[in-house]
């Protein structure tokens, strides 16, 4: 598993947006989407979200990919629901009955689902972890979770390192995983390994912290600042926002 | 284990919310400013853990871990799992910011149970430890598949057949899971027992 963040590298007008922006554009639409229950504003919701995926101009391959994987449960839920779903009959698949409303309601799920995640992408997924942390906690989002979010992300890659080298030592010595005792038990040692290491080395941060003055807060030097794009975007957004929440009920 | 976006109800996303700041509330009071890096080290571990595939006959599992991570973190559990599972919507694309309250709820309330039957349980031997090891690591899986269950019954009746399914195809990992913590807190214990917070030292 790579943890590598491929898609905020990029020049699209959606990269150089405010993190801010972002965020707090993302998480209304997001809620908006969930909640929504009419299939014309579910439509447009996902009609936005390709036009949004469209902009960011990225590897359009690992964007398919990763809905392919996302929709494993959407499949399931076409499996089943339009058969227990119940309602008005429309088909019949080997005594089975389709019924109208279970296809309506599939139908809703995937176009919400793929809306919702599509967004995610061409918002968050364009902005750095760093930037996105440093955004929430100008957004006054509780300051320890920002400092336990930001150690997490830091030593993330330290630890998966750390796993790596473990690994490696453990193919080099022909293990081979398999569904036996012996795997599970190998990769039990690894994973007490890896949090052992991890608690000590928390110990040695937490020194390095106190010696550099740490009182319980970060100080943060740069500032972000609302350019005119991110006015618009904003502006426009809200718009949006507005016109399909009166559509969703019904007003238009 | 996680649900996807745009499956749930509102009532259940905003309950799970809900739920989910006040286990965050809890978890953030609870923690002191020397506890910050060792609960963000040892999310980032438990993190990297469950990216492991473990291989089930011509399948492979992953592990949740959740039993392992209440009896390590108590109730840090929750803003452990809170970003855990942020982390993987930005990093990998997996699951987004509506299902981020019931989706933490789920995995990190059994981890809580974990953490209390451990530390309310009397264990003063080596047997005892492996069987509540055991039941801890097995149980919280299962009370999460059940709550995951509950989550999609309780957005719509049809959804039965489907959550059915999804408690049955995670009996293997329950007993994988149980498996495994019992050589984690064993190891642990053995090398550096200031770990498990939940264990008294008289093991």
């Amino acid at each position: 598993m790579r943890l590598e963040e491929k898609l905020a590298a990029g020049s699209s007008w959606i990269h150089r947006l405010d993190p801010r922006a972002k965020l707090v554009v993302g998480l209304f639409f997001s809620f908006l989407i969930a909640l929504s229950n009419e299939l014309k504003t579910l439509s447009l919701f996902f009609a936005l979200a390709v036009i949004l995926i469209i902009s960011i101009k990225i590897d359009y391959k690992y964007i398919l990919k990763r809905l392919v994987l996302l929709n494993l449960f959407i499949c399931l839920i076409w499996f089943f629901i339009p058969f227990t779903f119940p309602g008005r009959e429309i088909l019949t698949v080997w005594q089975f009955s389709v019924s109208r409303e279970g296809v309506l309601y599939a139908l809703k799920i995937t176009l919400r689902s793929n809306s919702i995640i599509l967004l995610m992408i061409s918002l968050l997924s364009t902005s750095s972890v760093l930037d996105l942390i440093h955004a929430m906690s100008r957004l006054r989002i509780p300051p320890k979770l920002i400092y336990l979010l930001f150690f997490v992300y830091r030593y993330l890659y330290v630890i998966k390192n750390e796993f790596n080298t473990i690994h490696q030592a453990m193919l080099l010595r022909a293990f081979k995983a398999k569904t036996n005792l012996h795997t599970y038990k190998s990769y039990a040692y690894l994973i007490a390994v890896l949090l052992i290491k991890s608690y000590e080395r928390s110990q040695k941060v937490y020194q390095a912290m106190i010696c550099r003055g740490f009182k319980g807060s970060f100080i943060m030097i740069d500032h972000f600042e609302l350019k005119q794009n991110d006015y618009l975007f904003l502006i426009v957004s809200s718009l949006i926002f507005v016109f399909l929440l009166v559509m969703e009920k019904g007003l238009i | 284990m996680h649900i996807s976006e745009g499956v749930l109800s509102a009532p259940v996303l905003i309950g799970g919310a809900a739920l989910t700041a006040a286990g965050v509330t809890v978890g953030l009071k609870k923690m002191k400013d020397q506890d910050i890096p060792r609960t963000a080290l040892i999310s980032a571990a438990l993190f990297v853990a469950s990216l492991i595939h473990l291989p089930l006959g011509p399948t492979s599992v992953h592990l949740i871990l959740n039993g392992t991570a209440g009896i390590i973190l108590g109730w840090q559990i929750f803003p452990a799992i809170l970003i855990s599972l942020f982390l993987q919507s930005i990093l990998f694309q997996f699951g987004g910011i509506t299902t981020l309250g019931i989706n933490t709820f789920n995995i990190a309330f059994p981890g809580i149970a974990a953490y209390y039957l451990f530390s309310f349980a009397k264990i003063n031997s080596n047997f005892r430890l492996g069987i509540f090891s055991f039941i801890s690591g097995g149980f919280s899986v299962f009370l999460t598949s059940i709550l995951v269950a509950f989550s999609l019954v309780f957005t719509e009746q049809s959804f039965l057949e489907i959550a059915k399914l999804s408690v049955a195809s995670h009996l293997p990992v329950i007993i994988i899971e149980g498996i495994i913590t019992v050589f984690v807190v064993f190891s642990i214990k053995k090398i550096n027992i200031n770990i498990l917070g939940g264990v008294k030292q008289n093991v």
